[in-house]
């Protein structure tokens, strides 16, 4: 019998290539005559632009070209807005989006505002040297309420106010909960900005060959298909002449679905102008200014509660950072909105938020893409009620729980794909149980913690639910076509950056086609393979790709059982699809290979019947209805030193649920990764801006990522409560290691710190926040 | 993130680094492991004319035993410091302390000579060069000269070196007997410039008491900060827990005036120095009485 590969944790087909440096990124790409780009970034965060003198860049030896926002004419226009606002009631929007070059002002450090092209980056950047700005130093909007404040600086002066967007989502009726309560809490909740630091940059490669009258462009890019009809429609050239390849990318994150990088916008262009090909590669320092960043907002969060920790209601009013553009519109404050719910039933919610302008590098989304302040204020607001209650963390999560019988559950609000916030399926409690049997709750809290304090240790153990919406649309699309080798090829248009969908989607379409996933080729990001696409983000390229992918093989299997049962003279369901071969049933000599079938499929002679097509192909398109509703929960046993602050995570317990899972190994490897990811954001990375705007620790030197020395061996287990939107039962899972780390980083130092009464209402912290924070709380107790 | 274009020169002998070096002036830099150099130059903080880099020179790379004391070569490797059976005997101090410094791949290229002359205030070696009263031997095409490490640290990356000088050989001197060292460091992650750092000498007499003791810190000022006050109090004294608890408050109150970054303000900088202060100094003197004892 054929052994199903879905579900099996096979190992990753790109590997191989991947670990002896066989695969092709975006700096691999050697053309002949290939000219190199270095930008000139603006050291000032907020200033006008008097003058630009160009000096003597244009007549240095090996300079090809120099241009400045004048040179651009009718090209240069603002970028599109990515994301309209969705249909909430009572919104206030006023859309800013990035521009490819400054024109009269600069908005935030490091926004471009020349372009030098030269034979070596060596050479272009010593042009830049050339170039002198006679910049008109203006006051930054950085601190989001003073921005509000009249008389602020103003970071579009057109607008009049800071205010990108303002809006309001309800549900029930707060007043309602918060008369009814016993209990209210109010607390500010502050979580500040990180980057996502890719190891790979970002980077451009732009070649226009005049003969084919063809633009080729390779391109970090989580969305090469939007990026060729954006580029096309902006150069007036057909999508057909534009062909966009999004390579092998060292991790994506959400930054590299930002639309247009101005950088993609002005290479295009020149490689026309210029006749040449095009190569900018961004270094580090650039990509903490040029590459979008994430996770700015501060809340004000008000929760009523029954004496007996019953959720009543919950109110919260928060900020919103958007940086000096907001090309994604409402996307990150409705993400936070919505996933502030979390697992629980809360009858009564209002959400008002204000999308702020500062004079700060561009705000998109980046994993967990505001999902992370949603459920940090969540479950803050249950660890402090608990504690005034006199529960335990534990019960107050159990007794909020939405339950199994409960779903589908409407929490009313609209989500970010624009419908009603409605989740698909999901079962918590089992997931808490097992996490708590994984991280050992009882025996830390009755045995271990107390021995361990009494020794003079500070240790904490925190446990903290979420959910995450995940899978959304509009759409993707894929082909699948078994090749005269018997091999199978399948082709879609999302881009990949590490994600294992090589394997994932050769493992969904294996089965239906009865080869081994070893024996699937899959090509993604390569708009002349795949036409039409929408781009990874949103934790959807398994749910919507995925499902894609298994709706197209299934219309293969289709047509290769018909084939088959005219050629065998069978029945078709007395056919099975076994090892690349159709073999009626049990009798393995009456049997054809699906090579021989498609061959046979595209014939020389002879014709294809009318109402058929050629080969053994099939391309299909799926487009879900609404998101499907991951969940989890993560435990924590964290050990501070009392002395000097420092941290060591003694175990980390991850217990997820994603419905059904194609690849338990790529699973495991998304969750650690995203947990790294969590670790970094809560105790490591902060992005450290002055007064001016101006980012104090643009390198990683001083900007801190996890190493393998910080992030400790998860232990993961999965829960599986199919999405019932989808055939394959699969919800998204690539942002889920990432959400909650902050939650539980909070709620385990509280913990160890109890007996000082330790509440830790922000994110990221460090050594340093940690020694202020407790001496705080020391004296707070003392006083 | 690349380098102004500069002339390239890799000379065979001291001598003619020297020659080149006086020829440059400040416009020159010498190239040892190129760890803190080359950062530098790729964000264009530094535009050296002229880059003479010292990997050629052979007779910069030594480790060796002279009358007691320990010699390195400047080019020597901080790799190799730290896996050499005779600096761990004659200097264990700076043996406990090599570990510390960035990550083995670093240490791999970074030079002794190069950490010491760079004069980075979060820099270890500096700090222990002068806990041990290392001496400096400083060449020029026209002098040659001795400095001990407490003089030759004069401010924030700044040196007693000349521009036309350059850092030859270090010698440390054999570590006392009868007397005991600690080193330690708080780093964000292991391999990251430390946001407070110590290190500790300590020398009992016949009863026990502390006969002579130096405490030195880094990373809290502008280079290698000798906590004197504190060292004053512990000399003469027993060195139990309550001395050293006194002394190490003294060091994070009065020898030391911190000032905050991004990693750390002064006021967990102060903390740091008290906490690592009373670390070293404890063990520096249980190492002393233990080799009392013998
Ligand atoms: C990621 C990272 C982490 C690091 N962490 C630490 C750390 O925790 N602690 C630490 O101390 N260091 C750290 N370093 C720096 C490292 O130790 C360097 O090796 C050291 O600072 C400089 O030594 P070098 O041989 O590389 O010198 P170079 O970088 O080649 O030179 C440094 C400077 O010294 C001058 N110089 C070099 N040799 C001489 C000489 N013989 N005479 C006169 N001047 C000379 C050069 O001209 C230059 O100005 C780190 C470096 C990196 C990249």
């Amino acid at each position: 019998m054929s052994t199903r590969q879905f579900g099996q944790p096979i190992k990753r087909n790109e590997d191989p290539r991947l670990l002896a440096g066989r695969a092709l990124f975006t700096d691999d790409v050697h053309l002949a005559g290939m000219l190199h780009v270095a930008f000139l970034r603006s050291d000032l965060a907020h200033a006008r632009i008097r003058s630009i003198d160009l000096g003597g860049a244009k007549e240095r030896p090996g300079v090809a070209a120099v241009y400045t926002a004048d040179d651009l004419g009718e090209y240069w226009q603002p970028g599109p807005l990515l994301v309209p606002p969705p249909p909430v009631e009572q919104l206030e929007f006023h859309p800013r989006t990035q521009v490819p070059l400054a024109k009269d002002k600069v908005r935030h450090a490091g926004e471009a505002v020349a372009v030098v092209v030269a034979e070596s980056r060596y050479l272009a950047e010593d042009a830049l040297d050339d170039i002198f700005v006679d910049y008109e130093p203006l006051d930054a909007v950085v601190d989001l309420e003073d921005a509000l404040k009249s008389g602020s600086p103003l970071v579009h002066d057109d607008l009049g106010h800071n205010i990108n967007a303002r809006g309001t989502q309800t549900k029930g009726d707060w007043a309602q909960a918060e008369d009814a309560a016993d209990l209210v809490i109010r607390r500010r909740f502050h979580y500040d900005r990180g980057t996502a630091a890719a190891m790979e940059n970002r980077g451009i490669v732009a070649s226009w060959d005049d003969k084919s009258q063809q633009l080729t462009i390779w391109d970090t890019t989580q969305a090469p298909i939007a990026i060729r009809n954006g580029l096309a429609g902006m150069l007036g050239l057909s999508e057909h002449q534009v062909r966009v390849i999004a390579p092998f990318i060292g991790g994506g994150f959400g930054p590299k679905i930002m639309m247009f990088y101005p950088e993609e916008v002005l290479l295009a262009w020149a490689t026309l102008q210029l006749g040449r090909p095009l190569k900018w590669i961004e270094d580090r320092e650039e990509n903490f200014y040029a590459t979008t960043q994430e996770r700015g907002q501060v809340h004000d969060a008000t929760m009523a509660l029954k004496n007996d920790g019953t959720v009543l209601g919950i109110k919260d009013v928060f900020l919103h950072d958007a940086g000096a553009y907001a090309p994604y519109g409402l996307t990150l404050p409705i993400s936070s909105q919505c996933t502030l719910l979390g697992p629980y039933v809360v009858p009564d919610y209002h959400s008002e938020f204000t999308s702020v302008f500062t004079n700060k590098p561009i705000v998109t989304p980046y994993r967990g893409a505001g999902r992370q302040h949603g459920v940090f204020v969540m479950e803050r607001l249950l660890d402090i009620a608990a504690e005034e209650l006199g529960i335990d963390p534990i019960s107050i999560r159990r007794k909020n729980y939405i339950q199994p019988d409960q779903f589908p559950y409407s929490n009313e609000i609209i989500f970010q794909d624009f419908t009603q916030l409605t989740y698909d399926s999901g079962n918590y409690e089992p997931a808490l149980d097992r996490a708590l049997e994984l991280i050992g709750y009882q025996e830390f809290i009755r045995e271990d913690q107390p021995r361990r304090e009494a020794g003079g240790k500070r240790v904490g153990i925190s446990v903290v639910s979420y959910i995450e919406g995940t899978g959304i649309g509009p759409y993707e699309g894929a082909r699948v076509t078994v090749e005269a080798s018997g091999k199978v090829s399948v082709a879609t248009g999302v881009g990949t950056q590490g994600q294992g969908h090589y394997t994932s989607f050769a493992q969904v379409v294996a089965d239906q086609v009865g080869v081994a996933a070893s024996d699937v080729h899959v090509v993604t990001g390569d708009t002349d393979l795949f036409y039409w696409g929408a781009g990874t983000f949103a934790s959807r390229g398994a749910v919507v790709a995925g499902n894609a992918m298994h709706a197209a093989a299934t219309k293969v299997r289709d047509k290769i059982l018909k084939m088959a049962g005219e050629k065998l003279e069978a029945a078709e369901e007395d056919l099975e699809l076994i090892e690349g071969r159709v073999q009626v049933k049990g009798v393995p000599q009456t049997s054809i290979s699906i090579g021989e079938l498609a061959v046979e499929a595209n014939p020389m002679r002879g014709a294809v019947r009318p109402g058929t097509e050629p080969g053994l192909e099939a391309t299909e398109y799926y487009g879900p209805e609404r998101g499907a509703t991951a969940s989890g929960v993560h435990a924590m046993i964290l050990r501070v030193d009392p002395e000097t602050y420092l941290l060591e995570i003694e175990k980390y317990v991850v217990v997820h649920d994603c419905g059904t899972v194609i690849n338990p190994l790529i699973l495991d490897g998304q969750i650690q990764g995203g947990v790294a990811q969590g670790i970094g954001n809560a105790f490591y990375e902060q992005l450290h801006f002055d007064e001016n705007g101006a980012l104090l620790n643009a390198s990683l030197m001083d900007y801190l990522l996890p190493t393998a020395a910080d992030v400790p061996n998860i232990v993961s287990d999965h829960m599986e409560t199919p999405s019932p939107l989808n055939p394959l039962g699969v919800k998204g899972a690539g942002e889920a290691g990432a959400i909650p780390v902050g939650a539980l980083f909070a709620q385990a130092l509280d913990n160890a710190f109890r007996d000082i009464g330790l509440e830790v209402r922000e994110i990221p912290l460090s050594p340093n926040r940690l020694f202020e924070l407790v001496t705080e709380a020391s004296a707070r107790g003392n006083a | 993130m690349k380098p102004a274009a500069f002339s390239y020169h890799a000379p065979r002998t001291v001598d003619e680094a020297l020659a080149l070096l006086r020829n440059y002036g400040d416009e020159g830099k010498l190239l040892a492991g190129g760890q803190s150099l080359v950062p530098t130059m790729n964000f264009r903080l530094a535009q050296p004319t002229a880059l003479i880099d010292l990997n050629g020179i052979d007779e910069l790379f030594f480790i060796r035993e002279d009358n007691d004391e320990l010699r390195c070569g400047a080019m020597t490797r901080q790799r190799e410091v730290e896996r050499n059976g005779v600096v761990k005997r004659i200097a264990p101090l700076l043996h406990e302390t090599m570990p510390h410094i960035a990550h083995a791949q670093i240490r791999n290229r970074g030079t002794i000579g190069g950490s010491l002359a760079h004069a980075d205030p979060a820099a270890e070696l500096p700090a222990v060069a002068v806990a041990l009263d290392a001496q400096m031997y400083v060449r020029s095409v026209t002098d040659a000269r001795w400095v001990a490490a407490r003089d030759f640290y004069v401010g924030l990356f700044a040196t007693a070196m000349l521009p036309e000088e350059m850092l030859v050989e270090v010698a440390f001197p054999q570590s006392r007997s009868g007397s005991g060292w600690a080193f330690e460091e708080v780093a964000r992650q292991h391999g990251n410039y430390a946001m407070c750092g110590a290190a500790a000498v300590v020398g009992l007499d016949g009863k026990g008491a502390v006969e002579n003791a130096r405490l030195v810190y880094f990373s809290v000022g502008e280079g290698p900060v000798v906590a004197d006050q504190a060292a004053a109090l512990l000399v003469g004294e027993q060195p139990n827990a309550e001395a050293i608890r006194a002394a190490a408050d003294t060091a994070a109150s009065q020898d030391i005036d911190p000032v905050g970054d991004i990693h750390a303000g002064p006021a967990y900088r102060r903390h740091l120095a008290g906490v690592l202060g009373e670390r070293v100094l404890t063990r520096a003197c249980e190492r002393a009485a233990g080799a009392e004892g013998q």
